[in-house]
């Protein structure tokens, strides 16, 4: 049951775009249909959940015992930049289909913030293995939902009449900032 | 070179323009104090990124360059968070996980990739703070009218001792008028918005008068 409103909460209440504002670059630099945003979304769920894992290992089982917790930045993100490099090899030559279907999305997820915030989370929160397991499946799903809802917004946006200078980014803000609203709203059920 | 530098505020802003590192800009822009503090660590990381990495340009192979400049950032980021964490704890608590996220903010990435990779040291170091200090103004702006409307007025304080305040005023007939909303991410995201739409229109207005000076 714990295990079940921590997944809750990640995914609707402290949604990691609206509420802790991460993973904004690909937000709005993806969002335009919401074919590419299923597309970025599992690619981002992907590499979040085998780079925590990752991470979380190297973290307990190299770092802390040599007692060398200071090269946790450095060591997390050099894990995640091969790690996306790997995934990438990896589905390029294993499924053609699935590499042209993500390819142009991995190289983009390296300087996602969402993926280092979720590996340094696991740590800061003192997480054991099942609820790192929840917690880095739960959040790129909030993430996920909320890229996909918005990209279908934005397609009407897109088709509507808007001012010049608020066409583009600053009117698609202005929707987020609708939808963060709109989220806090889901704040009182856990 | 003195372009350089001035193409950082307003014409390429690195967030209002170019819509680079938004989750922290967004995020640490509820309060003056956060927004300052947080300006100058990523000017510092931004200016000895850029030097480092420009006086590495010739020895980086192309194929690797991606992790190689990851590694420096990541470095002079981890010392500027020790800093941090050692002379002001107050910023670093309020920080808070931000300050680590330096590391991918695509600002500093970017500016190694497109400017200090290709240009020679001294061009790269201004290129750095000109860019720093675009996103500090830019964090500024923000935070200021986020601050003013979610509490009624703007205090800044002493980064190193917080009981010091520097600057700050605060209207009392405005307390009961305050809008709390803004200091979440609604308030962030409209705020933005704003901004966003009054450097495109800037933007455009500049444009326009120089293809009336062409046409002359």
């Amino acid at each position: 049951m714990n295990l079940l409103s921590l997944a809750l909460a990640a995914i609707l209440i402290n949604n990691v775009v609206l509420t802790k504002y991460l993973g904004l670059c690909p937000f709005f630099g993806v969002s335009k249909s919401s074919k590419s945003a299923v597309g970025m979304g599992l690619a981002v769920t992907f590499v979040i959940f085998g780079a925590s894992l990752i991470t979380y290992f190297l973290y307990y089982v190299i770092l802390v015992p040599n007692k060398m917790e200071y090269m946790r930045l450095i060591t997390f993100i050099l894990v995640i930049a091969s790690f996306v490099q790997f995934v990438e090899m990896f589905i390029k030559k294993f499924s053609a289909s699935l590499y042209k279907a993500l390819g142009i999305y991995l190289p983009l997820i390296t300087t996602n913030c969402v993926v280092l915030y979720v590996a340094q989370d696991n740590i800061t929160q003192k997480y054991d293995l099942l609820t790192t397991c929840v917690n880095s499946l739960a959040v790129p799903i909030g993430y996920m939902l909320v890229l996909v809802l918005f990209s279908c917004m934005r397609e009407r946006l897109d088709s509507s009449a808007t001012p010049k200078s608020w066409k583009g980014n600053p009117i698609a803000l202005v929707a987020a900032a609708l939808m963060a609203l709109a989220f806090s709203g889901l704040a009182g059920i856990v | 070179m003195w372009q350089n530098f001035k193409n950082g505020f307003i014409k390429e802003n690195p967030v209002f323009a170019l819509f680079l590192g938004m989750c922290s800009a967004l995020a640490i822009s509820t309060s003056l104090n956060n927004a300052i503090g947080m300006g100058v660590c990523v000017t510092l990381v931004l200016l000895f990124s850029n030097v480092i990495i420009s006086l590495m340009r010739k020895l980086i192979p192309d194929e690797i360059r991606i992790p190689v400049y990851i590694v420096v950032i990541a470095s002079l980021v981890t010392i500027v968070e020790m800093l941090v964490h050692a002379y002001a704890p107050a910023l670093y608590q309020s920080l808070g996980v931000f300050l680590s996220l330096v590391v991918v903010n695509c600002i500093i990435l970017g500016r190694a990739e497109a400017f200090a990779s290709k240009n020679g040291v001294a061009a790269s170091a201004v290129d750095g703070i000109g860019m720093g200090l675009g996103y500090t103004f830019a964090l500024i702006l923000i935070s200021a009218v986020r601050e003013f409307l979610a509490t009624g007025g703007i205090h800044f304080a002493n980064p190193f001792n917080s009981e010091q305040i520097l600057f700050g005023f605060s209207i009392d007939a405005l307390k009961g008028f305050t809008i709390p909303l803004m200091s979440g991410p609604v308030g962030a995201f409209l705020t933005f918005a704003c901004f966003a739409a009054l450097f495109a229109m800037l933007k455009e207005r500049a444009a326009q008068k120089e293809k009336e000076a062409q046409k002359k």
